[in-house]
């Protein structure tokens, strides 16, 4: 993306003069959103970490690191809400993108009807977010719901789902791994790019399919990959409506989500001052995790010499 | 070349194909085994349909099949009816009116920014290229709690501006969906236009905007249909029955402490996905598009 974007410059600049007052003119709806909206908003959620702000009584004291102390030392519920976001980011992320990419090299055919099919699978993740999606899988996975009717049919006594600590984080993971389509997508995109011959070659070298995948598709991937990765860690970790709706955080917070807890604590409790704090830890833990995920595609990431998948 | 005798053709003894290596029987296998899969992704789906015209009866009793034994389309009228005296048509209507004018806002805004971006050349562009990019991995969590003690104090809660205001910067997606795309838009246009006497303006709005038609397509589908699932920014900020967006009042209608009338319930899931389904069904080649050539999630 860099290299386009330096050779656009220097395409442009040939023509066009610096003309920075129409580019504010046309950037300003933008930048003007983006300071009242984000950057604004942004560092007052910094100034509130340190405060008891109660939006209630619209006051708060300076408490310096009282929040974040009692978030890491004191707050089992804090700690709780972290272990359930982690697990359901390392499980969720993972089987979501093995899904996308196995369907993605199953549709990656010049077949009849793979229109359709793509369709069919990407048709979960339209619906996905919605609360319609939601209290349907609360009712599938209920005590006397679709699963455990099906179960009893084949003779086995399904668990109460959504009542066990065991069980209920697992109806969210399921959840997430059924909308794997826009990954899908982006990985069909990918598939498509790889060049014929280089699969044509392997094959009169002796090949078979699945060394074909590994010393292949595998590599040309990893920029895609790469970047599934990134967005789907990203949306992992806010997750929110489907835990919202299906679990209620329960039981024993084994489902009580990051982003839940920050919602809990903010706009149920009011208690702005220390939301605000868990926010910006959020945001450190997103901002570093996209780091370390950068810093490590140097080592795995291939890319193409003339400049990668942009 | 000269033709070659098929008899001088070195013999290659080839074993028999395996039946498993035919191509007809590959086809079946192929077509049998993705059409299961996609059939077990879809079930849910239509599990939901098809429950949401079964008696109450049948919804406990009857449960693994899609189709009703005897359908009751009553669900229908029984869920339309609402909760506290609030019809169903009072919330559709609300829904439409926020996601066609957050639509409209968001796309908009964002065409010309992107076009900024694209096209004009100004001190300090890369640099909040740059910060735009960056605001995409932004946890809304950290925005929303200031943001919501300001509109607050303005007295605006149980009012659409919180949700409409902040759309009038455009999205950092379609903004950058919008900007690969006018880049795939040939210079020459533009320095024809210029030589002929129109300003950044004149060419944003006669050369570059007309040729931009299918990236608004597909940025107003998506908008449309994220804004129709939008469902943590209505809840803090509509806090009246009479302004619940579908996806409030559905969260609302489906309260297992209050409601029993599961088909209904289903019946109105059912129906506020089908303004999705039309779109996506009508534009899914934009869609898809969309998606593969930029990678926005869905």
């Amino acid at each position: 993306m860099a290299a386009t974007l330096t050779k656009a410059k220097r395409r442009k600049s040939a023509n066009f003069g610096q003309d920075n007052l129409v580019g504010y003119l046309f950037i300003g709806p933008w930048l003007a959103a983006f300071f009242l909206f984000t950057l604004i908003p942004i560092t007052v959620s910094l100034v509130l970490s340190f405060t008891d702000y109660n939006v209630l009584s619209n006051s708060g004291d300076f408490i310096g690191l009282d929040n974040f102390q009692r978030m890491f030392f004191e707050d089992r519920r804090y700690a709780r809400s972290v272990n359930a976001t982690l697990k359901y980011v390392v499980f969720a992320v993972p089987l979501r993108l093995v899904f996308a990419l196995g369907v993605a090299m199953l549709l990656n055919t010049w077949r009849r009807g793979v229109g359709v099919y793509r369709a069919a699978f990407y048709a979960p993740s339209i619906v996905g977010g919605s609360i319609a999606v939601a209290v349907m899988w609360r009712e599938i996975f209920g005590n006397d719901g679709l699963v455990n009717f099906t179960l009893n049919l084949l003779g086995i006594e399904g668990p109460n789902w959504l009542g066990r600590p065991e069980t209920a984080i697992w109806t969210l993971i399921i959840l997430a791994a059924w909308q794997f389509g826009s990954p899908m997508l982006i990985f069909l995109a990918g598939l498509k790019n790889i060049p014929r011959h280089l699969y044509e070659s392997a094959e009169i070298d002796g090949a078979n399919a699945f060394q074909r995948f590994l010393r292949i598709t595998l590599p040309m991937l990893t920029p895609i990959i790469f970047f599934n990765l990134i967005m789907q860690l990203i949306s992992g970790f806010m997750v929110f409506t489907q835990a919202f709706i299906v679990t209620q955080g329960k039981p024993l917070d084994t489902t009580l989500f990051y982003a839940l807890y920050v919602y809990r604590r903010a706009f149920e409790l009011n208690e702005m001052g220390y939301a605000s704090a868990m926010a910006w830890v959020m945001l450190m833990v997103i901002a570093l995790l996209t780091a370390l995920v950068f810093r490590s595609s140097s080592y795995w990431v291939h890319y193409e010499s003339d400049g990668g998948p942009a | 070349m000269a033709a070659v005798d098929p008899a001088a053709r070195p013999l290659v003894v080839r074993p028999p194909t395996p039946w498993h290596q035919h191509a007809v029987v590959r086809s079946i296998m192929y077509h049998g085994l993705v059409a299961a899969a996609a059939l077990i992704m879809l079930y849910p789906i239509l599990w939901l349909v098809g429950s949401s015209f079964k008696p109450p009866d049948e919804i406990w009793t009857n449960q693994t099949a899609i189709l009703p034994i005897e359908p009751y389309p009553q669900n229908y009228p029984n869920g339309w009816a609402g909760f506290g005296g609030i019809s169903f048509a009072t919330f559709y209507r609300n829904s439409l009116f926020y996601a066609t004018l957050g639509t409209l806002l968001s796309v908009s805004a964002s065409a010309v920014v992107a076009y900024g971006f694209a096209r004009v050349r100004f001190r300090g562009r890369r640099l909040w290229f740059a910060i735009m990019l960056l605001t995409l991995m932004l946890p809304t969590q950290v925005q929303i709690i200031p943001q919501y003690i300001v509109f607050k104090q303005l007295g605006w809660l149980n009012t659409f501006y919180p949700l409409l205001l902040p759309r009038i910067g455009g999205s950092a997606f379609f903004i950058f969906m919008i900007i690969q795309f006018i880049r795939s838009i040939p210079v020459d246009l533009d320095e024809a236009a210029m030589i002929d006497g129109a300003n950044k303006i004149g060419i944003f709005l006669r050369v570059i905007l007309p040729q931009l038609t299918p990236a608004i397509i597909t940025a107003a589908i998506f908008s449309f249909y994220w804004t129709w699932d939008e469902f943590l920014v209505p809840l803090i900020y509509l806090n009246s029955p009479e302004l619940y967006l579908v996806s409030l009042a559905l969260r609302t209608f489906s309260d297992p402490s209050g409601q029993t009338d599961w088909g209904a319930i289903f019946a109105m899931s059912a129906l506020s996905l089908l303004p999705v389904f039309v779109i996506f069904i009508s534009f899914q080649r934009y869609l898809v598009e969309g998606i593969s050539t930029t990678g926005l999630k869905g």
